[in-house]
């Protein structure tokens, strides 16, 4: 690939690629993001390649593999263009079926086709699937349209045009003006304007800056900066070079999880292209802006999403944070004035550049702008990743676009915002989905998972699940954090193994207000959030802990015994060959019982049974 | 051998304090551990003093400093999968295998372990084995998975 070595052949470069594509009759769009790859698409992809390979179609039918579509329920995915037919859960057996008839003649295959949980019917395209209707897909929607290792796609649908227009008459200043404009928060948790940190970061004097992504979503239960990451690279790119052209900063870092390995390679891989291309380098398209990008894999700790954490180390350090008196825009990453934002904010750079931030603004809520892409997992019929309007209710996101709960159990409650956000009850669900409503309640927005809750949920289970990753993840540096977790903790283990007192309540109160006040970095300022957060909405669950030893949802193992109905029991054996300790006596038809001795209250006999024999008591 | 790919892990890096994460974690991918020699060696190439090395190695989860078994099976214990029931899953492989994370099976065979968060939370619980991922993971598919990879393996053994 030759460099492009002004700002007019970029649009040069791009009329081309459309003109050498004006003979595609037809595109195979079929995911290929982390999801659908655990569903096995790679052998459909492989298929359907292998499929068209000798039929002469290479001309006319492009197929592309794309970053997540964001339904990963129903991998792997498939898209045919013309006609947006959607088409699921597809094997490698199907891709001849595809070739032959929807491609070669348009005819729809229906038993591939998606069926509506509501009315049984069998949808036929994409646009008229409810979970895609209901959503505001600005940036999901572009995952579709490129093939994450082909800078080609990105140019081709509009890529690098609003860097080329930064730079082809907007100063720094009326950048950062324009991001400011439009009201853009942080995605990544905090919900920092982004205009602000940019402004501060381009008064700052120096020589030296820096600008970070920082895609190390520690969040268990979120995925979307790994979707956009893997699914759009070069969007990510574009928008963190508009960015250090506003603060004057030539040199960045991406700063990745490496439990994400694709999402590592699509960025490596797209680095390289842009540098190729003459779009990271010297002299960027023929102008004197100067920039270039270096990829850095986090070592896997949740400090590390912190910003002074993350930076510590970028220089190869221990991931500790360091008090925020001087803020990083102005003494950050080697002590130098660093700009840091999460890549979902990164990604919502370019299209506020290329459509201007009246249009930004128009979308969303009062104090929060744009569109947010929830992660909805749990207990849930549709899972996968959501976009919607900043403002949208919680409600119409689990009940409309997630199809309610799963397992014909009642949803109970929401988790938002990961181990630094809260629970919220159904009673809570009209709640916008924005930065300050989630926060007024004791949650937060965090990065955007939602994690949906039912029944079999058990509230004091779910702060204990938090408080026992925050301990294993807090750094240890500040006592507030490395001994309040730790004694929260220990309380919280209390409760569910039934030694729990009822002023210990009182006192767990405290010791969370005292370990949000008084801790350094946010891990801590938001650690106690889990626990305040079901204590006011759920202290009926902490009571029954404590009063009646009892675990209402059934989870706590020292407060509940498993046994057998005999009524229920068809004496099948499963339980027996699941029981990972012995535990399950009985001899083939005849009724089994559970050896209280042995029995570990794993629940693996429970999970395993057909007849719904195993009781929880 | 192992010099010559500690060599080319080391190449263009050296007198570079800033890369030990990044060297650390090729280190880790190519060996499957930190060995303290390692450790030493990384710490001279890089200028970065011994402790401050071994520190390092510590603090990030992606470092083990022990040997893992010839099969990893990586338990996502991440919120989506917990309320789904991944605590069901590590219990059902330490049960049938009789190991605790982070350790190797007595026949070297398998260590089993547990991560935060895959990145694939819709298709929970998630485990993967190998670097394979497998969703929807139930206690019996489970049991399945470990036990055919048993089989392929004691068969692969030679009898002599």
């Amino acid at each position: 690939m030759t460099k492009i070595s002004t700002i007019p052949a970029l649009e040069t470069l791009r009329q081309r690629i459309l003109g050498d594509r004006e003979n595609i009759r037809t595109t195979l769009t079929l995911c290929g993001g982390t999801g659908c790859r655990a569903s096995k698409c790679q052998d459909v992809i492989d298929a359907v390649k292998r499929e068209l390979d000798g039929r002469g179609f290479s001309e006319t039918v492009h197929v592309r593999s794309t970053g997540c579509h964001g339904f990963c329920e129903q991998g792997p995915i498939a898209v045919v263009e013309p006609g947006n037919i959607f088409y699921c859960h597809l094997s490698p057996d199907d891709a001849g079926e595809i070739i032959e008839k929807t491609v070669t003649s348009g005819e729809v295959i229906e038993r591939l086709l998606y069926t509506d949980p509501v009315s049984g019917e069998k949808i036929r395209t994409e646009s008229e699937i409810f979970f895609y209707q209901a959503q505001d897909r600005h940036l999901l929607s572009q995952n579709k349209q490129v093939d994450p290792c082909s800078v080609e796609d990105y140019i081709a649908m509009g890529g690098y045009s609003a860097l080329a227009k930064t730079l082809s008459g907007m100063d720094p200043e009326s950048v950062v003006q324009e991001i400011t404009a439009s009201g853009l928060r942080g995605r990544g948790g905090g919900g920092f304007p982004t205009g602000r940190k940019w402004a501060e970061c381009r008064e700052t004097p120096g020589d030296e800056k820096y600008v970070i992504c920082n895609a190390d979503e520690g969040d268990p239960g979120a995925y979307m900066d790994r979707c956009v990451l893997e699914g759009n690279p070069h969007l990510v790119l574009e928008g963190m070079m508009i960015g250090a052209w506003a603060v004057g900063a030539n040199q960045g870092y991406v700063y990745v999880r490496n439990e994400y390995p694709l999402a590592v390679k699509h960025i490596q891989v797209a680095v390289e292209q842009a540098r190729a291309l003459g779009i990271l380098g010297e002299n960027i398209l023929g102008t004197m802006f100067s920039f270039d990008v270096g990829i850095s894999r986090g070592g896997g700790a949740f400090v590390c999403g912190e910003s002074t954490a993350l930076m510590a180390s970028l220089e190869g350090r221990t991931g500790e944070p360091r008090p925020k008196d001087v803020h990083t825009v102005v003494d950050g990453f080697r002590h130098k004035p660093t700009t840091l934002n999460n890549v979902e904010t990164w990604a919502n750079v370019p299209s506020i550049i290329e459509n201007g931030s009246s249009w930004f603004s128009s979308i969303g809520s009062e104090g929060s702008k744009g569109t947010k892409i929830l992660a909805l997992t749990g207990q849930i019929q549709n899972t996968g990743l959501v976009e919607v309007a900043m403002g949208t209710p919680i409600r119409s996101v689990v009940f409309d676009i997630g199809g309610g709960a799963a397992n014909g159990n009642a949803i109970k409650a929401v988790q938002t915002g990961g181990p630094s956000g809260g629970c919220l009850p159904v009673d809570k669900f009209d709640l916008p989905v924005d930065f300050d409503s989630l926060a007024a309640e004791g949650s937060m927005m965090g990065s955007g998972g939602m994690v949906v809750m039912d029944e079999g949920t058990c509230m004091v289970d779910v702060a204990r699940y938090f408080l026992s990753f925050l301990q294993d993840e807090s750094c240890g540096k500040c006592v507030p954090c490395r001994l309040g977790i730790d004694r929260m903790l220990e309380i919280v283990t209390d409760i569910t193994e039934g030694r729990g007192s009822i002023e210990q309540l009182d006192l767990l109160e405290e010791l969370g207000e005292t370990v949000t006040e008084t801790s350094l970095c946010g891990l801590g300022k938001t650690a106690a959030n889990p626990v305040l957060s079901t204590l006011r909405f759920f202290r009926d669950e902490y009571e029954a802990h404590i009063g009646s030893q009892k675990c209402p949802a059934g989870v706590c193992q020292t407060l509940i015994t498993y046994a057998i109905d005999p009524e229920k029991c068809n004496s099948c054996g499963v339980c027996k060959l699941g029981c990972p300790h012995d535990a399950i006596i009985g001899a083939k038809k005849q009724v089994h019982e559970i050896d209280q001795v042995l029995c570990q209250k794993c629940g693996i006999c429970g999970s395993e049974c057909k007849f719904d024999a195993i009781q929880v008591n | 051998m192992s010099e010559a790919r500690l060599e080319s892990i080391l190449k263009g890096r050296r007198s570079q304090p800033h890369q030990l994460i990044e060297v650390l974690q090729d280190i880790q991918e190519q060996f499957g551990y930190i060995s303290e020699e390692s450790m030493k060696e990384v710490s001279g190439a890089l200028g970065v003093p011994p402790m401050e090395v071994y520190s390092v190695a510590c603090f990030y989860k992606a470092f083990s400093l022990k040997p893992k078994g010839k099969n990893v099976i990586t338990m996502c214990t991440g919120t989506a999968c917990h309320v789904r029931g991944a605590k069901l899953l590590l219990n059902q492989a330490m049960g049938m295998l009789n190991v605790e994370p982070g350790e190797i099976t007595e026949d070297g065979l398998f260590t089993i372990e547990h991560v935060n968060c895959l990145g694939a939370c819709a298709l929970g619980p998630v485990v993967t084995e190998n670097k394979s991922c497998h969703h929807h993971v139930s206690p019996s598919k489970l049991r399945k998975l470990i036990k055919s990879i048993r089989g392929a393996e004691t068969e692969e053994t030679p009898n002599d």
